[in-house]
This record gives C-alpha cells, structure tokens and sequence, in this order.
C-alpha cells in the first residue's frame, strides 16, 4: 500500500524573487531519485504539499507544466510558517514534497475548442501550466484560439514578467497583461481585470473559460463571464482552502460533499452552483 | 459455535491472549473514567458493564499519532515511517455502536482513492471480541441507526456477561482461531436462554424512537435554514461532542522538532473549532459557530450519506451524555424532520 502521507526528497536547483514587494519567490526543484520522477505524472491544475520539516506543509499549484520534464515549479507567497521557511531556503537544498495531489484542469473537455484564461494576482501559477501546456508545439493544434488575460495591482506584482513578453510576441495566442495601477516604464493596459474583460474577450461561443485569482476578481468576474454569455459548465475555476492531508480524509477543505483536495481544486461554476455557500 | 468464559478465569484468559497479542481493552484512568489502552497486564483490563467515555476508534486511529520520524543527515532528509504495525492485535470489550462507527471509519480511511496505511494496519492485524450492551443508557439510540445494543455485525467474537461468565460467540473465521482456547468451556442450554433474555431486555431499553428517513434530501434543502442560528445558540464550541463521536475522523497534521531530528503526528481535531478552516490569510470560511456546528451536522447526515450512502452517527449517546451545554441531537434530528 503507498503510503500518500510520505514526502518524497526534491532538491531546490533555482530560487528566485518575482515581485518587488518581495512576497512571491518561486522554487524549482529536481527529484532526488529517480523513481520518484517516473512515478510522478500530473496534469496541469494540480498541486503539491511542500513539507518543510519542522515546521509543516502547505499545499501549492504546481506552476510548471508536465511538458518541462525533469523539475517543478512552485510560486510562493510568504504568509505564514511554512511559507517563510519556503522564502529563505537556498539553492542546494532539500524540501519534501507530497503529490501530485487534485483534480486538474479538465484538459479533454478543452480539446478542439477555444480557451480563454483570466488570472489575478500571484494565483497565476496553475494557469501557467494549462498554458504552458498547451504551447508545447506538440499540444498547440489541441485547442484552438489561447486568449489569455492577466492582471496585478502593479507592474512589479507581475510574475513570470518574461515569458508574458515571449508569449505576447506569438501570434497564435493573444495576451493582455493589466494592472490597476501603472508606474513610468508601464506601456501596457491599465485597468481591473472584470473591465478589461469586457473589451478583450473572445466570443463565448464555443470557448471555455479558466478564471483564478483573488476572491474579488472572481466576484466580478464571474458576472462579466454571464454577460458574455459564457454557460456555467464552461466556466472552470480553482479553489484554495486550508488544508492538511491532501487526500480527503482529515475533514477542513470540504464544500459540502466535496473535498477541495481530492475532488477539486478546479471546479466548473456548475458544480459550485450546487454546493452550499461557504467562502 | 457457542462458547463461554468462567469470570474467575477472566484474568487468566487475558493473560493467556496476551503471549501472542497485544490487547486493547477498557482500561480505568480515573474515578469513573474508562478509555480503550493497550494493557500491559490483564488487571488493568477494567470489566466495565458501561460504554467507556472514549471510543473504540482510538485503538485504530489514535488521538495523537506520530506519522513519521525524520532527520537531517547533511543537507538531506531521511524519512521513516511509522506506518508498520510489529504484532497482532485483539479489541476487547468494545460495544457494537463503536464497532459500527469503525465500519464507517473503514469507508474513510479505506478510501476509493487513497489509503492510509496506518488505519488500514491497524485494522488488519486486529480481531475485535466485541461485547453485547446489556445495560444500554437513556442516552443510547442505536436501535434508530441501524444497529442494536446487541448488534454481532463487525466483530470476529461476541460476549455476553451471563453475571458469572461471557457467553462466547464465535463468528467469523478470524474468530475462529480462538476457538480452542483453554478457557472457554461448551455453553449450557440454561446460558443460552439467559443470553437471550439479556439481549432482549436491553433491546426493548434501547427501542426505535428516532426516524432518519428522508433526512438527507431535508438538509438539502436547509443549508440557509434559520434552522442552524437555534442550533448554534446553545452550543458553546467546546467540541466534546467532536472529539468522543466515534465516527468523526479530522485531524491535524503537525510537526514536532528538536534540532534536527524530529516527528510528524496527526492529532485529533474538531470542525468546532473556528481555527479548523481559517486560513493562513486569516480568511475563514466558516467563520461563525453557526457555520461550524452547521458542518458538523450536514456531515454527518447529509455529506457522509452523499459520498458513501450511510449516514455517519451510531446512536452512542456519547454527544447527549457529556455535552456540557444539554444539546441532543436526538432532539436536533427531530427538528429536522419536521422541518
């Protein structure tokens, strides 16, 4: 019997700082053994418990994209124990890791079809690997038009800044990267993402739409989407709530009958309609 | 097969199970309280004719429980778990609600998509000589959930206290592997017939009171129900009732550390609590007693039932008995149906 509440070693090959305000560092790691890598499929939407020991775990989006063989990406944003020991961790070092762990992004259902991803704030990370998959020129005939809409409150709040420019030059995708408040080097588009998405999105026909982000974009948002006329089944988001086991035994994350964990993160507005009203 | 065990020969019994195994049974830690222990000798082993204040759950998923050991060799972590179990296992003594309770634990723990070893090696390595409820309490509503204070389902041996022996049944084939002990001696006609009188005795205490029919599409349609502000009025949050429910199962994940080495454990934990689900953030969403007691309830008969079709409470009793606040969710239940 696997044991799913063992962490598996990973080794931390590059750390770095992604905003200004210094409250997002992103951890690359590698597996140690290499069983542990061959054991390890996941798909985009999933997510991981980090264990740094003596301190606990927490759970995070893996922001890589299974296509990036060989490592995994996870944005961090400081907050509490486990997340600070995460911030001052060096290269070279080991962390415990737990998964992958969820549901994922429905990538079947999104096959053939338009997607359109909105994101907010530091919840990008998942959405980076549903696109970073659907990039690899491999999977790129998969689905049709890629819009992708991504905002912060400010330009240096923006993670992953350079790979949204690489991603800006393709013209198989379009992005629009928005912030509420610009600064003197900012050229792009200034404005809340729900208003934004008003003038940027893609017809909802036949397009799925990927919205994660702080609980107050998603409240707007959600309601643009209904104007667009975006059916509920074909809006997906991703929920985070606290968290210990992962694999839906310990109680905590459930909505209703549903775990988070292992039923979730990522839900269609569907599903959620028909859950009680816990936020 | 039916067999029976001479009381003066109890203790000899409990000896002779123990060369091979280790025992849990009721042991006495305090005036009047009675939890399930591994007994180191068989005097320990305390001949309660009331339900322990704890539950049977303990013997498989304990209130504290260590996960695994690390330390730090280097810049490595070397993890071992503790998820063997070195020897067999015997539950005695426990009653057929908490017996029950860990068939819905099973449900949990055994899992569709993942299973937690140390539960599921507990159980394994464990024979359960379960015990007929001769003197049930007021309190007791088993008969309303499905089972009945002489319930045999989920034990491999049934007792019955005659006044000076066990009556012993033997019912399944891991049952059977004590079938030739020493102590047990060919039940009598005259034990049967007692045995019989006993159960029904306790049966017509205990008596069907309660309806649960339906009751999970009702709360359906009660999530925002005023319903759960009168629930949430009288209950103080001091999650008693969470920690001595034998079907509640959260706990908590946390590390304990010395400089270097240390231990993961799971500790029990209780939705009653408001740090339960806050976050980080200090968001909570469920940030009110009503929420909270709202949960534990919708769990149990609404949550529980949707994902594995039975309904998470036992009739135990133990919520009505030591709910320091008079809250009965017989009462509670009630309301609901008719609601």
């Amino acid at each position: 019997m696997k044991n799913p509440y063992l962490p598996i070693p990973m080794m931390v090959k590059k750390a770095f700082m992604e905003t200004t305000d210094r409250m997002l560092r992103t951890l690359e790691l590698t597996f140690q053994k290499e069983e542990d890598q061959k054991a390890f499929e996941f798909i985009p939407g999933q997510f991981c418990e980090l264990s740094s020991f003596g301190k606990g775990e927490a759970p995070f989006g893996i922001a890589s994209s299974p296509t990036e063989n060989g490592s995994l990406k996870f944005t961090i944003n400081r907050a509490g124990m486990v997340t600070t020991t995460l911030h001052h961790i060096e290269e070279g070092e080991e962390v415990g890791i737990r998964g992958p762990l969820g549901n994922g992004y429905p990538i079947d259902l999104f096959k053939g079809h338009n997607l359109l991803v909105v994101g907010g704030g530091f919840a990008f990370t998942t959405l980076r690997s549903l696109i970073a998959y659907f990039l690899e020129p491999e999977h790129r005939s998969l689905i049709r038009e890629i819009t992708v809409l991504y905002g912060a409150r400010m330009p240096g709040l923006l993670l992953y800044k350079e790979e949204l420019q690489e991603w800006s030059k393709r013209d198989d995708m379009k992005v629009v990267v928005t912030v509420d408040v610009g600064d003197q080097g900012w050229k792009g588009t200034v404005g809340l993402v729900p208003n934004v998405l008003k003038e940027v999105a893609p017809s909802s026909e036949d397009t799925y739409a990927v919205v994660c982000g702080p609980p107050i974009m998603i409240r707007f948002t959600l309601p643009q989407l209904k104007a667009l006329q975006f059916p509920d089944e074909r809006i997906y988001t991703s929920l985070e709530r606290r968290m210990k086991c992962g694999v839906g035994k310990c109680g905590r994350c459930n909505i209703g009958h549903l775990y988070v964990c292992k039923d979730g993160p990522v839900f269609s507005l569907e599903q959620l309609n028909i859950l009680p009203k816990e936020g | 097969m039916t067999l029976k065990l001479d009381k003066k020969d109890f203790h000899s019994f409990l000896q002779n199970l123990m060369n091979d195994y280790e025992l849990f049974a009721p042991v006495q830690v305090a005036e009047g309280v009675a939890v399930y222990k591994k007994i180191e000798h068989p005097l320990e082993a305390a001949r309660f004719s009331l339900n322990p204040q704890k539950p049977a759950k303990e013997v498989f998923f304990p209130q504290s429980e260590t996960m695994f050991r690390y330390g730090k060799v280097g810049v490595k972590t070397e993890v071992t778990s503790t998820e063997k179990v070195e020897r067999k296992r015997i539950l005695l003594g426990a009653r057929p609600c908490d017996l029950q309770a860990v068939s819905l634990l099973d449900e949990i723990f055994q899992g569709r998509e993942y299973s937690d070893p140390y539960y599921i090696n507990k159980r394994q390595a464990t024979t359960v000589i379960g015990m007929g409820c001769s003197q049930p309490l007021s309190t007791c509503f088993c008969s309303s959930m499905e089972g009945g204070p002489f319930s045999r389902n989920h034990s491999d041996i049934f007792l019955i206290d005659l006044g000076e022996a066990y009556l012993v049944e033997v019912l399944t084939e891991k049952g059977k592997a004590f079938e030739k002990n020493p102590f047990f001696k060919k039940a009598t006609q005259k034990d049967l017939k007692a045995a019989k009188s006993i159960e029904k005795n306790a049966s017509n205490q205990v008596g069907a009171i309660l309806s649960l029919e339906g009751i999970e599409r009702k709360l359906d349609q009660m999530i925002e129900s005023p319903f759960w502000d009168r629930v949430q009025e009288r209950c103080i949050g001091c999650r008693v009732c969470t920690y001595l429910c034998p079907t509640c199962h959260c706990f908590d994940i946390a590390d304990e550390t010395l400089t270097t080495k240390g231990q993961r454990v799971r500790n029990w934990d209780s939705c009653l609590s408001s740090l339960y689900s806050q976050e980080t953030s200090g968001h909570n969403p469920r940030p009110t007693n009503r929420e909270r007691t709202r949960q534990r309830l919708m769990h149990k008969f609404n949550y529980f039932p949707k994902n594995v079709g039975r309904i998470a409470c036992v009739g135990c009793g133990r919520c009505v008995l030591y709910c320091p606040a008079d809250l009965d969710i017989r009462e509670t239940i009630k309301e609901i149906q008719k609601g």
